[in-house]
């Protein structure tokens, strides 16, 4: 017991480790900042072409979609961040890191808002027309505000997804809480910092969680 | 070289690709195997979860929602990395096979719980007392009753997740677990090339894009009408 003290909630390592922790929680909610507006924009984007009229517009996003669903989110990563440079492409972590979350949310939101686009009914569409809204203010103003509330679960669901994604940059060297704790973790060696870290997520995340939970559950009564 | 050329011998490189074939190839079936293994003992460790909240028990329903939140909300390479590095300062050491195994199954088993749980109260509590009525117990009414209507619309969801956290078989990189991405990065800092990368992204895809087409043909066949 007092081994599994030590070496799980030593608190002198967990005061040692505090402001490296700080730092690393900071950049963590900064990729976040950038990584979850960024997924969002490109759903949107991913979502209005895969549901457009022409097929010549729909199926290279389907495929694109298909593909990113396929690949694990670590393997593109590691993809950019280690294989591009073989091609003369050079990107700092933060670049290869928001930039292969980008492709990889951007197809995940992209299926739900899809989704919640499908369940709108034809006759919406066609009596907004009616009323002379022109195409895109149809799916501004009628389409788009029901489709994301029909979906508004599984978009916080995503996103929870999306915060815990950020810790594989920890990976490719970018130093956001994981990569802190593991630092922390192999100086000291001592568990102490990653149960610190765990914590962490656990403060940003738990909220969510329990929201996207009741979210869920109000939806399907 | 050309443009074109430096693309293909940087990304299909013959030569390499010939040389670490063989790595690739085990690493795929690292990689399946572990798959296999967590999506069976995570969807059966799920559904016992689920069938035990069924009997409503305080104590015992809190604790499962209370892992259930646990396994949400942490990044599961997180719980990879206490477990490999923390486990064997109290003696006890897991390879990583087991580690990535055990974490990857604990998740799915949160998620399926919670998608099981919600099937499960989808059918209308009438069922539950009509089949109660009949002389069916609790458990046999769940068996013969609940569950055949609930794992329809559970479907669905369960292949989505499924599928998303088998593709974190890849995290077992991470602590030396010889799987597919693990094999492709060592054989490209060996060959110094990216073509083993590629290798690797291609056999992803021959694995996931089938699954990812039942997934979506398993949604269309068991959506959720709405209006």
């Amino acid at each position: 017991m007092e081994a599994l003290l030590h070496q799980f909630f030593n608190w002198d390592v967990m005061v040692k480790a505090w402001p490296i922790m700080l730092k690393g929680a900071g950049l963590t909610v900064l990729l976040c900042l950038a990584v979850i507006p960024l997924g969002l924009l490109g759903g949107l984007i991913v979502a209005l072409a895969s549901t457009a009229k022409r097929r010549r517009v729909r199926w290279p996003v389907v495929v694109l979609v298909d593909f990113f669903r396929a690949v694990p989110p670590l393997a593109l990563l590691i993809f950019i961040s280690a294989g591009l440079p073989f091609a003369g492409i050079r990107l700092s972590p933060f670049a290869a890191v928001v930039l292969s979350f980008f492709l990889n949310n951007s197809a995940y939101y992209g299926e739900i808002i899809r989704a919640g686009i499908e369940s709108i009914g034809q006759g919406q569409r066609e009596a907004a027309r009616s009323t002379g809204l022109n195409g895109w203010q149809t799916q501004a103003y009628v389409v788009l505000p029901q489709a994301l509330r029909n979906v508004l679960p599984d978009l916080v669901s995503n996103t929870i997804e999306v915060v815990k994604l950020t810790s594989l940059a920890s990976v490719v060297a970018f130093a956001e809480l994981l990569y802190a704790a593991e630092m922390a973790r192999s100086v000291t060696y001592n568990a102490s910092p990653l149960v610190m870290a765990a914590a962490m997520y656990l403060l940003l995340l738990w909220p969510a969680v329990r929201l996207a939970s009741s979210l869920e559950h109000k939806l399907r009564s | 070289m050309s443009r074109t050329d430096l693309f293909l011998d940087t990304f299909f490189n013959a030569a390499v690709m010939q040389r670490y074939l063989p790595d690739i190839i085990a690493g795929f079936f690292v990689t399946c195997g572990i798959a296999v293994l967590v999506v069976l003992t995570g969807l059966l460790l799920g559904l016992l979860l689920a069938v035990v909240r069924s009997y409503r028990i305080r104590w015992i329903n809190a604790l499962i929602v209370i892992f259930v939140d646990l396994l949400r909300a942490l990044p599961p390479l997180v719980l990879i990395l206490i477990l490999y590095f923390g486990l064997p300062n109290i003696g006890l050491t897991l390879s990583g096979y087991v580690v990535l195994w055990l974490v990857l199954s604990l998740v799915l088993a949160a998620f399926a719980e919670e998608i099981y749980w919600a099937g499960i109260l989808s059918v209308d509590s009438g069922q539950w007392l009509a089949a109660r009525s009949t002389g069916l117990g609790h458990f046999q009414t769940l068996i013969h009753v609940v569950l055949p209507q609930a794992i329809r619309l559970t479907v669905a969801p369960l292949t989505n997740r499924t599928i998303a956290i088998t593709k974190n078989t890849a995290l077992g990189m991470v602590i030396g677990v010889g799987e597919l991405l693990n094999q492709a990065t060592t054989a490209q800092s060996f060959a110094g090339n990216a073509t083993p990368l590629m290798m690797a992204t291609i056999a992803y895809l021959i694995l996931f894009v089938p699954v990812v087409y039942a997934g979506r043909w398993i949604e269309t066949r068991f959506a959720w009408k709405r209006a």
